[in-house]
């Protein structure tokens, strides 16, 4: 038997699912068994949400329409998984979730967006920017599906 | 008799123009439609895919 200098793949779930607290955060104790709420909240071409972003702004997000509220709808994640097996060397295994529906906005009017902050709305920390094309919808529904749950298209992937 | 929400109301679609068009690139797929009144906007949505998220790389370093 050998040791293998590596980045456990466990950890890669855990830190998704809030079970690691690294820094002197006090205060901050994960008690409860639920999971958190997430939004995503669309904004327009002219915000600067990167990776820079730390929390929700309103902020060049675009105007309440519709179905539209500010902060985004509420969204939800599949659980965290794993491609097997898990790698006994660092980077060999890939941690992924996506969000588990597409982001749907009806009777919406938004001119020049392009792109989502999602949201951790329960400890008001930001996750994750995710940009395309700029759009316009008027009047119309704006549909954004998620690609594919796997090790390679997920929507957040930790190698 | 097919009705469409626009900036004018809901709508006849008997009355309104229909275009429709995609694209296409590396991160994402679209499908959009618009409807028009003369000469005018009145309607557009989008249905777009996105293909692929994004990716974190994790790294340890040796401790000798």
């Amino acid at each position: 038997m050998a040791n293998t200098q590596a980045l456990c793949s466990q950890f890669k779930i855990d830190a998704l699912n809030g079970q690691h607290v690294f820094g002197a955060a006090a205060g901050f104790v994960r008690g409860t068994t639920a999971a958190d709420t997430f939004k995503a909240a669309i904004y327009l071409a002219t915000a600067t949400m990167n990776a820079a972003t730390t929390a929700y702004s309103a902020t060049n997000e675009v105007g309440a329409s519709g179905s539209y509220a500010a902060g985004g709808p509420t969204v939800t994640w599949i659980t965290p998984a794993q491609n097997a097996p898990a790698a006994t060397t660092n980077g060999g295994s890939t941690t992924y979730t996506t969000l588990s529906a597409s982001i749907v906005v009806t009777t919406f009017t938004a001119t020049a967006f392009d792109a989502i902050l999602i949201y951790n709305a329960t400890t008001s920390k930001a996750v994750s920017v995710h940009t395309f094309g700029s759009q316009t919808i008027t009047a119309g529904t704006f549909t954004l599906t998620m690609p594919t749950n796997d090790q390679t298209t997920g929507l957040i992937r930790i190698t | 008799m097919a009705l469409i929400t626009t900036t004018k109301g809901e709508l006849d679609e008997t009355l309104l123009e229909k275009r429709t068009g995609s694209e296409d690139n590396e991160n994402e797929s679209l499908q959009w439609v618009e409807y028009w009144l003369d000469s005018e906007l009145v309607h557009r949505s989008v249905d777009m895919q996105l293909k692929k998220g994004i990716n974190f790389g994790a790294d340890i370093t040796n401790l000798i």
